[in-house]
């Protein structure tokens, strides 16, 4: 894989150095241990590429946030770090790094420094199955959905070993209103998404953004109209506000309401609580490019007349971060019992009833999913 | 040695490990978090196995769910741990008893099996098998009345769950969401056009 | 049919996009956000901050010490003492202020016959200890003398309407 890459990646006149290197290397190491080395190579750089402007992404999505909200709320937002405020991701980022991080005397000290982990690690391990194109993705798993969907999964563990972890009644009754929260929504959210899997037959992430290529709106060249969020809207809109829960962002961020309500990481300083922080924004991140990949097409061009393109995907998250954003600006916090209800009394029972809708329908002669 | 049967043996110590400290360790806690290893550790036995489907839907539910649920029970009972330890070695000869029966059985059952079961058996699958495909196609046609009765099982269960908290309707003030949500600013507020009152009916400045 | 249309209402989330519409409009407003090292809001000549004693033209200190702002002080930040100077005029020998305490209510000013102590339009002083903010006599006169021509000015404003 590496090698192909390569080649179609590097200047014709540097070809021949590549050949010369790739042989001098299978001469010294014998071909068959030369070739599993530079697949072993090749997946420790692919991880890399992902996970380092991962990092640097959620840095500056901090900065789109106080940008965006500042707009909103009529004020400037960062603007002294740097021009235009730019270095203050890495300003913030110094700052907690420098700060104390204080563990509570009668915690369990290892659970402690664990949780943010656990809760940091999904957001990065659920990359690994992410399409950027066709052919840009780490792992081109047959299951990618269910494996984002089971890795996600995992994060609410953080949630709960902290609110443990602390020793506190405060952080553990936040733990456990953020962990019912998720579980939750995490039941809307595979609902909704069961009906993605049904309209695309496949659990590949790549078949399905291709699956959205194709209808009787993609014929006339209006591709966008053929993306899934219009034939399954109630589903676009379920998933996107169970992301919304799931990452614990407001109008659902019960976990950290500044003004009114203490959440799971109030014991957390410095470095251990900005890794909660980073985790929440990673999450945001994967929740974004999931929406635009599942419900908007992914890297598909939304008019006939533009090619497909990565930078499509790019800027369709862009404008689903900028949504989150915007929401959090918009929108009053909701209370703890009607997060529980619009979870469980009004997005289930819609899930349940589009799934039959849809089964119906693709099972009828008029079925648009051919 | 080939790399899978490495990956195999560090897999399974991992799963034994974790295993044994599920019982041994002395907070539950701690106890619940190696069964969760536990299971990752199975999980990647199983994709070694090329049964993604199995392994993911392994961790989605039993990692993602369960063990969540059984994490808040542990959490919030106050386990009296020496009344628990309590006569632990006058039981244990009776305990290892079972155990042996327990694994005599599995292994008489399961071992004709394993004598016969060759990894070209499992089949090496090409890259666009679709495990799920066939777990689907197996459920829907073969086991199509275990798997219908085994999710009628699950109905009646939360059923019963309903039934069993339900204590009738609150007899709270509370407000209620669905029907908040539906009010209208014309169904609170009144407009009403009145004809202006003349300006000599007003005081004649205001009051200091 | 009113419920399916509050259905099919929410369903469309119409209420929704109507609150983003709202705060979407503000986000290419123009930004009202004082710059403030740079830019600064206008003060009035009443503005209430930092305390000065004042002098006469010819050098000699306003304060009679009458204790007057003393006694009205609410939050009790001025200590006074007085004395007999060597011409037979009482002058205080100890005045100060302890910011720490000041509610910057006014009410001092407003108690002084002599115009002496009155409050500037400084708002940036700064301490990095309690100490730094405890102000004594030299300091406020100090504080005077640098922002006389100010003061006299914000007088000269003030002075038709006491």
């Amino acid at each position: 894989m590496m090698v192909e890459t390569l080649q179609q990646l590097l200047p014709g006149f540097l070809l021949p150095y590549l050949d010369q290197a790739l042989q001098l290397g299978a001469g010294y190491f014998g071909p068959v241990v030369w070739q599993n080395l530079l697949t072993g190579v090749w997946a420790v750089i692919k991880v890399m590429l992902v996970i380092a402007p991962l990092l640097l992404v959620v840095a500056y999505t901090t900065y789109a946030e106080r940008k965006v909200i500042g707009a909103i709320q009529v004020r400037i937002g960062p603007n002294r770090v740097g021009p235009l405020g730019l270095i203050q991701p890495l300003a913030d980022g110094l700052k907690v790094m420098l700060k104390e991080v204080v563990i509570p005397a009668k915690a369990d000290r290892a659970v402690f420094l664990l949780a943010p982990v656990f809760a940091f690690a999904p957001a990065l391990v659920a990359w690994a199955v992410i399409p950027f194109n066709e052919f840009l993705i780490v792992a081109n798993v047959n299951a990618g959905l269910l494996f984002v969907m089971a890795v996600t999964s995992i994060s609410v563990y953080g949630i709960i070993l902290a609110g443990w972890a602390s020793n506190s009644k405060y952080a553990f009754l936040g733990a456990m209103r953020s962990a019912a929260q998720m579980i939750s929504y995490e039941v809307a959210m595979g609902l909704s998404l069961v009906v993605v899997m049904m309209i695309s037959s496949s659990l590949n992430l790549v078949d399905i953004v291709k699956s959205q290529d194709q209808g009787l709106f993609a014929g006339m060249g209006l591709k966008f109209l053929s993306w899934n969020w219009l034939s399954l809207w109630p589903m676009f809109v379920v998933y996107l506000v169970s992301i919304f829960a799931e990452c614990n962002r407001a109008p659902f961020d019960l976990a950290e309401g500044e003004s009114e309500i203490v959440g799971y990481h109030v014991e957390y300083s410095g470095m251990a609580f900005a890794v909660f922080q980073l985790a929440e924004y990673s999450a945001m991140l994967l929740g974004s490019t999931l929406v635009a990949l599942l419900f908007l097409g992914g890297w598909l061009s939304p008019v006939g007349f533009l090619p497909d393109s990565i930078l499509w995907l790019f800027g369709k998250i862009f404008a689903l971060l900028v949504v989150f954003f915007w929401a959090r600006s918009t929108f009053p916090r909701y209370r703890y019992d009607q997060v529980m209800r619009l979870g469980w009394k009004v997005f289930i029972p819609v899930c349940l009833t589009w799934l039959t809708v849809v089964g119906v329908w693709m099972m009828s002669p008029w079925n648009i999913w051919k | 040695m080939e790399f899978k049967t490495l990956v195999f043996f560090f897999l399974a110590a991992i799963l034994v490990f974790a295993s044994l400290r599920v019982v041994t360790l002395r907070n539950p806690v701690h106890a619940a978090l190696n069964l969760v290893l536990a299971f990752f550790s199975a999980s990647g036995l199983w994709v070694l196995l090329q049964a993604e489907f199995l392994a993911i839907a392994l961790i989605l539910v039993y990692v993602g769910a369960v063990m969540v649920l059984f994490l808040f029970v542990v959490m919030l009972l106050d386990i009296n741990l020496d009344r628990l330890r309590e006569g632990f070695w006058s039981y244990l000869p009776l305990g290892a008893i079972v155990a042996l029966l327990i694994v005599a059985e599995m292994s008489l059952v399961l071992y004709a099996r394993f004598s016969s079961v060759q990894e070209s058996v499992a089949g090496q699958a090409d890259a666009s098998f679709s495990n799920a495909k066939a777990v689907g196609r197996l459920l829907f046609t073969d086991y199509v009345y275990p798997f219908e009765l085994a999710s009628v099982v699950l109905l009646v269960g939360v059923v019963a769950a309903v039934a069993l908290t339900l204590r009738g309707k609150r007899k709270s003030k509370a407000v209620s969401p669905s029907e908040q949500v539906f009010v209208k600013a014309a169904d609170r507020v009144r407009i009403v056009k009145m004809a202006a009152e003349s300006s000599q009916d007003e005081p004649a400045g205001p009051a200091v | 049919m009113g419920s399916m249309k509050e259905i099919f209402n929410s369903l469309l989330l119409k209420e929704l996009f109507k609150g983003m519409a709202v705060t979407g409009r503000h986000i290419f407003a123009r930004k009202i956000t004082v710059q403030y090292p740079e830019e600064r809001t206008p003060q009035s000549p009443r503005f209430r901050g930092l305390h000065a004693l004042r002098r006469y033209p010819n050098g000699e200190e306003r304060c009679i010490a009458c204790k007057l702002c003393e006694a009205v002080c609410p939050a009790m930040a001025i200590t006074i003492e007085s004395a007999e100077r060597d011409d037979g005029s009482r002058r205080t020998t100890r005045y100060d202020i302890d910011f720490n305490k000041c509610i910057y209510c006014g009410f001092c000013e407003e108690a002084c016959p002599v115009d002496a102590i009155v409050e500037t339009r400084v708002f940036e002083y700064h301490g990095e200890s309690r100490d730094e903010l405890y102000y004594t006599k030299d300091m406020l006169l100090a504080v005077g003398d640098r922002y006389e021509a100010q003061i006299a000015e914000d007088r000269e404003c003030d002075a038709k309407y006491r």
